[in-house]
C-alpha cells in the first residue's frame, strides 16, 4: 500500500450527489483500514461540507463541486471546493444553530458537526468566488 | 429512501429505510407532512432501526417535524436509533424537544 495518496472528483452541485460524495471519499479512505467509526465520522464531515456547497454556495443553481481527498500515513485530509457565492463571515457562519436559510428547515449545525467529526477544519471564503473547507483527520487514535 | 407509515390509535408511525440527508430530507419532510394531515394524527414517531446514515440535515427535518405536531397538540418521539445515529442527535441536543424511546411498546405507551 503507498504511503501518499489521493483522489479528486468533480460533479454538479445536485442534492442527490451528497450521497455519491461520502461514499466516493469513504471507498478512498477505506485503503488505510479505518474503523467503522471513523468512517461514519468522514461520510458525515463530507456530507456537511457537501450540502453547504449545494444549498449556500450555489443556492441550489447549478455548479461545480470538487472534492479532493489525499492521505499520508494515517492523516487523511479532504477539500470540497465550489465557486459559488461565498461566505460574507466565515466566523458567524461558523457559529452553532446559524442559519441563512430560514425556510429550508436548517438546523444550522454543519459546521458544528464538521468540527465534532474531524481534528481539523479550515474556512476559506471569498464573496463572489466561492469557498474551499479544508478539513483533516488522523486516523487510529 | 424508503418511507412506510401506519396508524396505531392516534399515532402515526413512520419507519423509514436508508440514509437521511438534504435530498432524502425533502421527500420525508413532504410524505410525513402529508401523511399526518390525511389520517388525522395527532402523534408521531420514527422508526430509526433502518436508518444507516444522517446527517444534520435530518436534525433540521426532525425540529420542523416537532413544530408541526406540537401545533396539533400531539407529542413527536424516536425509537431503535442506532448507536452512530445517536451521535448527532445529541450533539444537537434534540432530546430536549422529543425522546428516543428504545421500542415501539416503550414509546407508545409514554405517548400515550
Amino acid at each position: 500500500m503507498p504511503k501518499k495518496n489521493e483522489i479528486q472528483i468533480q460533479f454538479l452541485s445536485h442534492s442527490i450527489n451528497e450521497a455519491f460524495a461520502r461514499v466516493s471519499i469513504s471507498a478512498f479512505v477505506a485503503q488505510l483500514d479505518p474503523t467503522v467509526e471513523e468512517i461514519y465520522d468522514i461520510k458525515m464531515a463530507v456530507s456537511e461540507a457537501v450540502t453547504n456547497a449545494i444549498i449556500h454556495g450555489y443556492e441550489n443553481k447549478e455548479g461545480i463541486v470538487t472534492v479532493k481527498c489525499s492521505y499520508e500515513d494515517k492523516w487523511v485530509e479532504i477539500e470540497i471546493i465550489d465557486e459559488g457565492k461565498g461566505i460574507n463571515s466565515v466566523e458567524e457562519a461558523m457559529t452553532p444553530l446559524y442559519t441563512t436559510s430560514l425556510e429550508e428547515e436548517r438546523a444550522g449545525l454543519g459546521f458544528t458537526v464538521m468540527q465534532e467529526m474531524m481534528d481539523e477544519v479550515e474556512v476559506c471564503s471569498h464573496p463572489g468566488l466561492g469557498t474551499t473547507v479544508k478539513m483533516k483527520k488522523s486516523l487510529g487514535k | 429512501m424508503q418511507i412506510e407509515f401506519y396508524m396505531l390509535d392516534s399515532t402515526l408511525i413512520v419507519a423509514l429505510t436508508g440514509e437521511i440527508d438534504h435530498h432524502t430530507c425533502v421527500a420525508i419532510r413532504e410524505a410525513v407532512d402529508k401523511t399526518y394531515q390525511k389520517k388525522r394524527a395527532k402523534n408521531l414517531l420514527f422508526d430509526f432501526e433502518k436508518v444507516t446514515f444522517m446527517d444534520s440535515s435530518g436534525i433540521g427535518m426532525l425540529m420542523g417535524r416537532y413544530r408541526v405536531v406540537a401545533i396539533g397538540g400531539g407529542k413527536i418521539g424516536l425509537y431503535n436509533v442506532p448507536k452512530d445515529i445517536e451521535k448527532v442527535l445529541k450533539m444537537a441536543n434534540i432530546y430536549k424537544l422529543m425522546k428516543a424511546y428504545s421500542n415501539k411498546q416503550e414509546a407508545l405507551k409514554e405517548l400515550a
